[in-house]
């Protein structure tokens, strides 16, 4: 007997985390949720992957840190099984010639810059409100300009509101620094070069960018603003890797009645009277629905998944020119025993570490990548998972994950020859602070950024599906025609981290995709 | 060593000649030319009322090569060119021509032309302005390849009630069998030619399309073959009479491109344009669509129509205005003319809504310069259905002779 | 009363361009306006000086294209002598013997940029457009006071609400460009339009004159935007000569200004603005001869002003800390040359009109962007990107028959090296890696040079008193532009200390030789005072 073929309320297309939220929240919202993942496992980016034998690892971001503490508690994650190995991590920036510095311990940092230390609260927490009010900006989906809507007017009349709260004195500084770049920002407001080379490369983490470009006291903020929202656990490992967040995060969907497929990869969506009505596996399985959530990014959600035949050419015209080619290059090392970072105590060495011991090296770092060539001396964020949680490697061994800033998307020599020589720089680099390290490494992986494209699916490789600069940021995220999470073509949404607000393992574009798909449903 | 520069280099002189400059050069009495295209062409030969009435009385030929033209091929040809004008090219068919038009995302209007489909997936579209950059930016996610052949190809228009009489002539055996908007490959003397019964004149007439090599002898063989029914080469200004009185808009002078608008409210929709028939809404996504189909539903805010005008001044440039007085704007007029042979005082123009319908009247403000004095006449004008000229014979199949 | 003191209405500290248009405007309104100059010339940055021979440099600012017709228009330059000559066209020139021209007629352009790349040749439309429509969005804005955003004073707010509804009026899609435009890179921004290397480095050039920025740095689109926004005659974007070079500028000011009953005293350096009962009183000179005024516009940068100028106990601690974190970097060297012919550029066609305009040296953007890593290391550009001209081809006035006069402006170039102060020999070095540079384009280029005057950003802040020898008064970024130049709180060309305005180019909208500053500065200050009375 023939089946009616399933129907669902809205198709989820990828699992990553940005994915996985919004199909819960469409799901509590009362909708008939299915998710599609291509992988065998769900998590994208938020996957915790084995890269040599008996050792494991997040495979990109390997701190939970932005994952606002309240969107945590609606999901449920702690119920879901989410576990913390570690929280509230401190960050220490590392110098290959000197002492380490933990940033917010005071007192080293008055033994080398009363000044510093006597600033560094102040800013701190007026860094701490400016962070709060982007917040605002980022938990919603954005407004239109000129729409005339009363709800967009609303939205653009709170944001302006909420600038005025700031305070005259507040409010002048924060307009006057938004659009500023994060080597002169760090530069006035401190002396102590690694205090400023570590918060100079908070600012670019992740960015296509170095610390002089104007616009990254954006991304600087941006950061801060997750954080801020990440509750007292703050710099956390989640036990298990990133993977265990994407698992708890798939138990709460099924736990809200999403129904989730994986190793189902999407073909292309389905079109039926100039809006998307389904998708099409690579099976060639046709499933319908009302509404298709694509967390995939905007270029191959519009040009390999939707098709531009689609749409109108000038729309297709900016997608093309969405810039998404990722400068960050993730290192995973296999070590026989836990690295010894000079300097470091044992709370230290197991937390956040940076190499970046001053803006202008990260600069440097940066320099090479505008013409196509890897960092020599690149800037890290480092960690070693096993300190706090030793199930991901064999007993007595250990894992380090770096983030590796900066590895161009396109190699000007070619990747195929390049990442010898990349991993040995890198290595030299951590040689350098954690003498002898070299000497325990068993198995390395360097996924440059055509590695992270293929193993993620994110085109470009970019850890935030495109660039997160103002050009491409909140009203024009990822780009005019595309913003709050709709697209020109009805039925399609966007709720991956090329909508608003960005990347980060966050999920407020999932969420915010989510809100816009209910409310649109509503009206 | 020789220059890398064409001689005389583009510095010197922008213009380029076109492969039958030679002829139009030595024809032309007055020294009246008009860059068209990044070419220099004849405005007027001898004298404008003379080449206007050849087209409608006789025959004429004019050097058509500056239209820009590309060749579309590729396996996705089609489906591309579907989805970039807003006619449905899939009921075009192998041996036709049609007209179109194409749009911006918000459905306003970039250009119009002519699609040729040569065979399945081989297109030629001409176009009045060079269109690289939006038809690459539209080629994204589609195979196809876009060259333009505008120098690799030497065009003449033949119109008029003898067209068909003096071609036939020439050699084109079996040219009376071409429909209008069909299109047909002949050879003449050895010399490969494509002859499409298409033109700007609103007459009878055809479009010859032949390699620059070629396109001296046929000038001559044709002006030949039509002296004894009163071929002449006429320029731009005469054509431009016709195309009014056929009803035919010409960009940059009733449209502005929407590529290169730079205020506000400068451009219009094919809606607006009176071009309602070139949008077909039922066949699949075509660039602008959705905003067409929005403007469709909101209504048109203006619409550009065919005026009648009291008395025998063009009105050049006027305003319209909905009474006498002159005190409620409502539209310009873009193109004018006193029609020799419908002996009406003709204009094409942009009037808003609700004083488009046809039979409305509106006043056109007319300024007059007589003797250098100038003159203002508030001149009573009627919406009208275009074209104002549509002879039988323009779509006769066979044609007549004369 | 001291027989030693002048009581003037107003003085002006500094006779640079936009410290003469404020005086012009004053004056105009009846006041009675002195202008002190600590050089012995008129001009500031705006001058004609003969240093070698019969040969005239401008040596500072050399085009002009910005200064408001406006401006022109009320204090009657052309009265006074200005003419503004357009020049045709301009070039770049590659290392490898190519080369890319601009002419102004649009087939000969069109051919030209299609012998780099046919698409490029139709997308300069969709590009000029685009410049256009921002440069409409903008210019309205340039002789207008910035609102406080944070000021809840109905003229702020009803500036502001002018600002929305310009921006709203141009609709939705043209809002976002908008928005895009004014933070973009010019690399980014030059991406969307052209294919060709050598086009977008042509077209990238605007975007770093004058700035600590590279052409991939964002917020450089609007520094490109910011050298396009003038207009000769309606020509959106077209750049001319001052007939007799840029000192003519200054020298019309002058005239127009004491044809109103103003005046300038050269030679005259300030010590310090004299303050008393906690508002500016006047000027001290370093001769100890004090000048009172009741009103005095300091037409120096905002950091000469507060950190030199000024007793700092009469300033706010805040507001100083805002004034030491304004920045303007030194970026540009300059070298002027008297050269004994016309020098051959072998990769530019004989006969071409391009020789007569801007002539830039550079490949790729990348090429420009590698200059400026030279620059954020506190090195002269190894392959600096140039912007040479040689006027004389065009006025007459500038050198004897047959000789030419040659500006070269030279981005990059620090303010402080690496490796310690300039001395001599590094700036002779500097000059000749630049005259190098060229001469690789034209074999006759050294043999023809008689006279060359080279200067770093180090020499123009001691000579002319620019800090840094920035030739903008502060850097064109956002956190320094509209109501936050200089200072915010202090856009409105007001400062804390009572008396005291500020008109050079530190405020907005900023540098370039377009006295829209100087003539914003005059219209608050006659506000001001048809209050106070």
């Amino acid at each position: 007997m023939a089946v009616a073929r399933a129907r669902f309320d809205a198709i989820v297309v990828g699992g990553g985390h940005n994915g996985l939220v919004c199909a819960t929240l469409l799901a509590r919202g009362g909708r008939r949720v299915l998710l599609l993942e291509a992988a065998a496992e769900i998590g994208g980016a938020a996957r915790t992957r084995e890269f040599a034998p008996g050792f494991r690892v997040s495979g990109a971001a390997h701190f939970l840190h932005q994952l606002p503490a309240a969107l945590a508690g609606e999901l449920g994650l702690d119920r879901h099984g989410l576990e913390l190995a570690a929280a509230a991590l401190p960050t220490t920036a590392l110098d290959a010639a000197g002492a380490p510095l933990e940033l917010g311990d005071l007192a080293t940092l008055r033994s080398i810059s009363p000044a510093d230390a006597d600033a560094w609260p102040g800013v701190i927490a007026r860094f701490g409100r400016f962070a709060r009010l982007l917040y605002h900006v980022l938990d919603a989906p954005p407004p239109r300009l000129g729409s005339g809507a009363t709800a967009d007017a609303l939205a653009l009349a709170r944001l302006g509101l909420r600038l005025r709260l700031l305070g005259r004195r507040d409010m002048r500084e924060f307009l006057r620094i938004i659009g500023m770049n994060a080597y002169d920002l760090v530069t006035d407001e401190f002396a102590t070069p690694l205090l400023r080379g570590a918060l100079a490369f908070d600012a670019v983490l992740g960015t296509n960018f170095g610390p002089r470009a104007p616009g990254t006291v954006l991304t600087f903020l941006y950061r801060l603003a997750l954080q801020s929202a990440a509750g007292p656990a703050q710099l956390a490992l989640p036990r298990g890797g990133m993977g265990a967040v994407a698992a708890a995060l798939g138990r709460a969907a099924a736990a809200a009645g999403v129904s989730i497929r994986t190793a189902a990869p999407v073909a292309r969506l389905r079109v039926g009277n100039d809006r998307v009505d389904g998708v099409v596996l690579e099976s060639g399985e046709e499933l319908d629905a009302g509404v298709v959530v694509s967390g995939v990014d905007p270029r191959r959600t519009f040009l390999s998944l939707l098709g531009a035949e689609h749409l109108d050419t000038g729309f297709v015209r900016r997608v093309d020119h969405f810039r998404c080619r990722g400068v960050a290059a993730k290192l995973h090392l296999a070590l026989d025993r836990a690295p010894a970072f000079r300097g470091l105590g044992a709370r230290a060495a197991a937390g956040r570490l940076l190499v970046a011991p001053t803006p202008d090296y990260v600069e440097r770092a940066f320099n090479a990548s505008k013409y196509g060539e890897w960092s020599p001396a690149p800037a890290l964020e480092v960690s070693v998972p096993t300190l706090h949680d030793p199930s991901l490697a064999p007993a007595g061994c250990h894992v380090l994950s770096a983030i590796v800033q900066y590895a161009p998307y396109v190699a000007e020599r070619g990747w195929a020859t390049q990442r010898g020589p990349f991993l040995d720089a890198v290595l030299g680099v951590l040689e350098a602070h954690a003498p002898g390290l070299r000497g325990s490494v068993r198995a390395a992986e360097l996924l440059v950024p055509e590695d992270l494209e293929r193993e993620f699916g994110s085109g470009g490789g970019h850890w935030h599906h495109g660039d997160l600069a103002f050009d491409q940021f909140y009203l024009v995220r990822p780009v005019p025609g595309a913003t709050q999470h709709a697209t020109p073509m009805a039925g399609l949404y966007l709720c991956g981290a090329g909508a608003h607000p960005g990347g980060g393992v966050a999920g407020l574009a999932g969420r915010n995709a989510a809100r816009r798909v209910l409310a649109e449903a509503a009206a | 060593m020789t220059s890398p520069y064409p001689s005389p280099p583009h510095f010197r002189r922008p213009l380029l000649d076109t492969p039958f400059a030679p002829r139009t050069r030595e024809l032309q009495q007055v020294d009246h030319f008009v860059a068209w295209a990044g070419y220099s062409t004849v405005d007027v030969y001898s004298t404008v009322e003379q080449e206007y009435f050849a087209v409608r009385n006789a025959a004429t030929l004019y050097d058509l090569t500056p239209m820009v033209k590309y060749r579309v091929s590729g396996a996705d040809a089609e489906r591309y060119l579907n989805r970039l004008v807003t006619r449905d090219v899939r009921k075009l068919r192998v041996g036709r021509v049609s007209y179109v038009v194409w749009c911006n995302d918000h459905g306003h209007i970039i250009d119009d032309g002519t699609v040729f489909r040569l065979a399945a997936q081989d297109f030629r579209v001409c176009t009045a302005e060079r269109q690289l950059d939006w038809f690459l930016d539209s080629a994204i996610g589609f195979d196809v390849v876009i060259e333009e052949v505008t120098e690799q190809v030497a065009a003449l228009a033949v119109q008029g009630p003898t067209s068909a009489y003096i071609l036939r002539r020439f050699g084109l055996e079996g040219l009376e069998r071409l429909k209008p908007f069909e299109l047909a490959e002949f050879s003449v003397g050895g010399r490969p030619l494509m002859a499409s019964r298409t033109g700007f004149t609103g007459d009878l007439g055809y479009e010859l399309w032949m390699r620059p090599e070629h396109a001296l002898g046929v000038w001559d063989e044709l002006m030949a073959a039509g002296r004894t029914r009163g071929l002449r080469p006429i320029g731009s200004q005469a054509l431009n009479m016709v195309r009014i009185e056929a009803g035919f808009l010409l960009p940059n002078v009733d449209f502005v491109s929407a590529e290169h608008t730079v205020r506000v409210d400068r451009e219009r929709t094919p809606l607006e344009l009176g071009l309602a028939w070139l949008v077909d809404f039922d066949k699949p996504h075509f660039t602008g669509r959705r905003a067409l189909l929005r403007q469709q539903a909101a209504g048109l805010r203006r619409l550009l129509v065919g005026l009648d005008v009291a008395g025998n001044k063009p009105a050049h440039n006027a305003l319209l205005y909905a009474e006498e007085a002159g005190r409620r704007e409502v539209g310009s007029v873009t193109s004018a003319m006193w029609s020799p042979t419908c002996k009406r005082n003709i204009a094409l123009a942009i009037v808003d809504a609700p004083f488009h319908a046809t039979g409305t009247t509106v006043w056109a403000d007319i300024y007059l310069n007589r003797e250098l004095v100038w003159e203002r006449r508030m001149a009573a004008s009627r919406v009208v259905e275009r074209p104002f000229f549509a002879p039988e014979r323009r779509r006769a199949t066979p044609p007549a002779d004369r | 009363m001291s027989a030693r003191t002048q009581r003037h209405d107003v003085v002006v500290v500094g006779a640079g361009h936009n410290g003469l248009v404020a005086a012009c405007y004053l004056a105009r309104a009846g006041l009675d306006v002195l202008v002190v100059e600590r050089n012995d010339y008129i001009g500031g940055a705006a001058v004609s000086r003969q240093l070698y021979q019969d040969f005239t440099y401008s040596n500072c600012s050399y085009v002009c294209s910005l200064l408001r017709p406006e401006i022109m228009r009320t204090l009657e330059l052309p009265r006074y002598g200005l003419q503004i000559i357009p020049y045709d066209g301009g070039c770049t020139m590659m290392r490898g013997g190519g080369h890319f021209a601009l002419y102004d007629n649009h087939d000969a352009l069109r051919r030209e940029i299609a012998r780099h790349s046919k698409r490029d040749a139709e997308a300069y439309h969709r590009f000029s457009r685009d410049i256009i429509r921002q440069c409409k969005f903008i210019k309205p804005l340039l002789l207008r006071e910035p609102p406080d955003p944070t000021s809840f004073r109905p003229r702020d707010l009803m500036e502001l609400l002018y600002l929305g509804q310009r921006l709203h009026r141009v609709g939705e899609e043209r809002m976002y460009d908008t928005i895009r435009f004014w933070t973009m890179s010019a690399a980014d921004f030059l991406d969307e339009y052209f294919e060709s290397e050598i086009v977008k480095a042509h077209f990238s050039g605007s975007s770093i004159i004058g700035t600590a920025l590279g052409p991939r740095s964002p917020g450089s689109a609007y520094v490109l935007l910011h050298h396009y926004m003038g207009d000769i005659d309606e020509t959106v974007g077209a750049w001319g000569f001052a007939r007799g070079g840029m000192g003519a500028i200054t020298a019309a000011l002058t005239s127009s200004l004491r044809a109103s009953g103003g005046d300038v005293r050269v030679s005259a350096p300030v010590a310090e603005v004299l303050v008393r009962g906690g508002r500016a009183r006047g000027v001290v000179l370093e001769s100890g001869e004090e000048i009172e005024a009741r009103t005095v516009i300091s037409n120096l940068d905002v950091k000469r002003t507060f950190l030199k100028t000024v007793a700092p106990e009469h300033l706010p601690d805040d507001f100083l800390s805002a004034v030491r974190r304004f920045k303007i970097r030194g970026s540009s060297g300059k070298l002027n040359i008297a050269l004994d012919g016309l020098p051959t550029f072998p990769s530019i066609p004989a006969g071409a009109p391009c020789l007569r305009g801007d002539l830039h040296i550079t490949d790729t953007i990348a090429m420009m962007e590698r200059a400026y890593d030279d620059w954020k290391d506190g090195r002269w550009s190894a392959t600096p990107y140039v912007d040479m001209l040689m006027p004389s081809q065009i006025d007459p006035t500038m050198a004897p028959d047959g000789k030419h006069y040659m500006s070269v402006f030279v981005q990059y170039c620090p303010y402080e090296l690496a490796d310690g102060p300039w001395t001599d020999a590094k700036r002779q070095a500097f000059g000749a890696n630049v005259i190098d540079s060229i001469a690789a384009h034209s074999p006759d280029f050294k043999s023809l040079i008689r006279h060359a005057e080279i200067r770093t950003p180090w020499d123009i802040e001691n000579e002319v008193g620019l800090t840094e020898g920035n030739i903008f008064q502060g850097e064109l970024t956002m956190d320094q532009l509209l109501f936050n130049r200089p200072v915010p709180g202090y856009a409105q060309y007001r400062t804390p200390l009572r008396g005291l305005y500020l008109s050079g180019s530190s405020t907005h909208p900023g540098g370039g030789v377009m006295g829209a500053p100087g003539a914003n500065a005059a219209r608050r200050v006659l506000a001001d005072l048809r209050r106070s009375v």
